[in-house]
């Protein structure tokens, strides 16, 4: 009889600590290193108020100079490591991140909470999962399988918005058969949040970006080729690369390629089918409208649509940016 | 006591050979069918079985398998169909990006892109699985039907596809490749193989696409030097279908009514097919015809052998520049073999004649051409391919 009352008394206090989860302030690092799936975000604690998005002390705030379109969606992105830990910079790229580290990105349209995706650095590797919120807007469910939701873009389109299914983080995720984070690159990061989280002891050091992403609220302001390559890089680069989802297309988009024909100057396509668009070029120089890439961009079908995923309206701002790029090519 | 002793034994190895508790994870065709069955393809843990009940699966989006060694398995390739019409996202049907996976008796019908990819998914078997584009050929079909990518291991069994706006079955960028007793029709090439090594393309039927069997070779991609490979014993019967390919795609070029082409490549054995009926050429071999830039691109056919082949009608209506003229000058119809002249000819192990177009080379056309034609030689038998097709160890999962 002990033994039951006591193991009443326990499932009772787990229930009530289930029940306060959203009001907490700690983060729990049991929940972003040992092995289950949390079903909740909440159960993380990431957040102090989750419908507010503020953030639970040593969760770290931060954007990216030029993020992945997402139909303009809003995206609310954190970064926590675990207490006595920090992140090392290598050089322009990927910040090394310890084990125990969650990057938390919330998508917002028509001022809802849809989405957060979690990347969790664990013993064996990254794990990316994504968790939809609830009407209430209290707390988001793991959904594993991906979901639709009808919504309206900040231009004012009625989409089908999809919710990624866990497989679908990883072919962005992956380079070869390891889950990465993409986004917190320092090239793609502000030179003063690198020194704030430096000085906050987060990271070794901040280090020396020597071609920085440029925020792309200022594409205007510089050289039209830095702001496409800076779009390649951030919305196609993470599958159209040597190691990436796109390797076998031989169409490599990042930010450091030099190559011509891997960028897609006068590069036939190789598995492109109707992709094509009826066009011999991923890039002819000085005509977008004959360019596989601009096609495919401006294109919303399946199985012509580039991003493959992510995205269910057309992105004006990119094409305009893309079609002055090729435009002025020679 | 002995004997239940070494019994123990038994039992326990076998228990290591499969992973301690794989199971079957059933899921009916049916309301919310999406999202049971890609929950159900990620759950899955090795060793894992995915049941489809028989049925319709009504799907919205891909779905994608990532966990090794997973069989998915349906209750027949006509009972269980994974229908795409109504597709919104993702770029085919289903991707699978894990090893030792094997999929068998479903069908796929109607993506939006390609049927089934599976890439960087070695020891792969697609077993008596059909994709099918149900309205026919057409340029809005999805460009591919099987579409293994950047695999070692790949083992295609069975299979039935119809309507790929590109290639049926098509192996890519990868090597050890087994493609038999397969059935394409309808599509623009009926089995292409390219860039990839290793391969065997035996017992097929393919018939009424643009072109039977594709074996090539293109510039820019991270793998190239295809070849070692073998073709035999497949029926290349009436590939007639005009060619339906979106421009820009390789196989937009393939003559209408192409029974088996070789392009580039190094190493290709045709052997004992029976290839009837093409109306432009039994058997085309060529060069890689459009500008590159890439060194480390062999443009040229080398060591293509035929021997023992059964040829019979064809050449009747070749679409070939100054084809009318070509075929006036040959009594009605070409020559069973056609080379476009570049590099050095085809051997064969049988007396063979064959049409030489005499293009003088690589991106000159056909405005230069000088016909003519030659007696083959045969090749050194140092130039034999060997050693091609998938492990036999995937045999066991490609069985009834």
């Amino acid at each position: 009889m002990k033994v039951l009352a006591a193991a009443l008394l326990l499932a009772g206090a787990a229930i009530a600590a289930r029940a306060q989860a959203p009001v907490s302030a700690q983060v729990r690092e049991r929940a972003i290193t040992n092995g289950a799936s949390p079903q909740n975000l909440s159960e993380f604690g990431f957040f102090v108020d989750p419908g507010a998005q503020s953030p639970a002390p040593g969760v770290t705030p931060y954007r990216l100079n030029t993020p992945l379109w997402s139909d303009g969606s809003e995206k609310l992105r954190f970064v926590y490591l675990p207490a006595g830990t920090k992140a090392l910079a290598d050089e322009d790229g990927l910040l090394k991140f310890p084990v125990g580290t969650a990057l938390i990105k919330t998508f917002k349209l028509e001022g809802r909470l849809i989405e957060t995706r979690v990347l969790l650095h664990r013993e064996t590797g990254w794990l990316a999962l994504p968790y939809q919120w609830n009407a209430e807007q209290t707390d988001a469910k793991l959904v594993v399988a991906g979901a639709r939701i009808e919504a309206k873009t900040p231009a004012g389109e009625a989409i089908s918005y999809a919710i990624p299914n866990k497989n679908q983080c990883k072919e962005c995720h992956a380079l070869g058969d390891t889950v990465t984070p993409i986004g917190p690159k320092a090239r793609n990061l502000s030179a003063v949040w690198l020194t704030d989280f430096a000085k906050a002891g987060k990271l070794d050091h901040a280090p020396k970006v020597a071609r920085r992403i440029p925020l792309w609220e200022d594409r205007a302001k510089v050289p039209v080729a830095v702001a496409a390559r800076a779009y390649l890089d951030v919305n196609c680069a993470h599958c159209h690369n040597p190691v990436g989802a796109a390797s076998n297309s031989g169409l490599f988009l990042g930010w450091e390629i030099g190559d011509p024909v891997m960028l897609g100057f006068a590069k036939r396509p190789v598995a492109a089918g109707r992709g094509s668009g009826g066009l011999e070029y991923d890039i002819v120089p000085g005509k977008p409208e004959q360019s596989i890439l601009y096609y495919r961009m401006a294109n919303l079908e399946g199985g012509v649509s580039m991003p493959e995923l992510g995205r269910a309206s057309l992105d004006r701002d990119g094409l305009t940016i893309i079609h002055a790029w090729i435009r002025g090519l020679r | 006591m002995r004997i239940t002793a070494l019994f123990i034994v038994a039992a326990s190895a076998l228990a290591l050979a499969a992973p301690a508790h794989a199971k079957t994870i059933a899921v009916a065709a049916g309301e919310g069918g999406q999202s049971r069955l890609q929950e159900a393809l990620i759950v899955a843990e090795p060793g894992d079985v995915v049941q489809l009940g028989a049925g319709r699966f009504v799907l919205t989006d891909g779905l994608s398998l990532d966990v090794k060694g997973v069989t998915v398995r349906g209750a027949g390739m006509d009972a269980t169909v994974l229908d795409f019409s109504g597709q919104k996202g993702a770029g085919e049907g289903l991707l699978v990006t894990s090893d030792e996976v094997t999929l068998r008796d479903f069908a796929v019908e109607n993506t939006k892109g390609d049927g089934i990819k599976s890439k960087g998914a070695d020891n792969i078997v697609y077993y008596r699985v059909r994709v099918t584009w149900t309205g026919g050929p057409k340029e809005t079909n999805g460009a591919y039907g099987i579409y293994p990518v950047s695999s070692t291991g790949v083992l295609i069994d069975g299979c039935k596809v119809s309507g790929a706006s590109d290639a049926g079955i098509y192996v890519g960028q990868s090597k050890a490749i087994t493609v038999r007793y397969n059935f394409v029709e309808q599509s623009v090439a009926g089995i292409e193989i390219e860039n990839s090594r290793d391969a065997l393309v035996t017992g097929n039927m393919v018939t009424r696409n643009t072109g039977g069997i594709l074996i090539f070779d293109l510039p820019n991609l991270p793998v190239m030097g295809g070849g070692n490979t073998i073709i035999e014993d497949n029926l290349v019967v009436a590939n007639d279908t005009p060619n339906f390919a979106p421009k820009g795609n390789i196989v937009a070029g393939v003559p209408r009514g192409t029974g088996v082409m070789v392009m580039a490549n190094d190493g290709v054995l045709i052997r004992s097919n029976t290839i009837s009926d093409n109306p432009t050429a039994q058997v085309l071999v060529v060069a890689y015809p459009k500008p590159f830039t890439d060194k480390t691109y062999n443009p040229l056919p080398r060591n293509v052998i035929l021997s023992g082949n059964r040829f019979s009608g064809g050449g009747n209506e070749p679409q070939l520049p100054g084809g009318d003229m070509l075929k006036a000058a040959f009594g009605g119809r070409l020559p069973d073999v056609i080379w476009d002249g570049i590099g050095k000819p085809p051997m064969a192990k049988d007396p063979l004649q064959i049409l030489s177009l005499g293009v003088p080379g690589p991106e000159v056309g056909m405005a230069e051409a000088s016909p003519s034609l030659l007696n083959l030689v045969p090749p050194a038998l140092s130039a034999t391919p060997a050693g091609v097709g998938a492990p036999t160890a995937l045999d066991a999962r490609a069985q009834p």
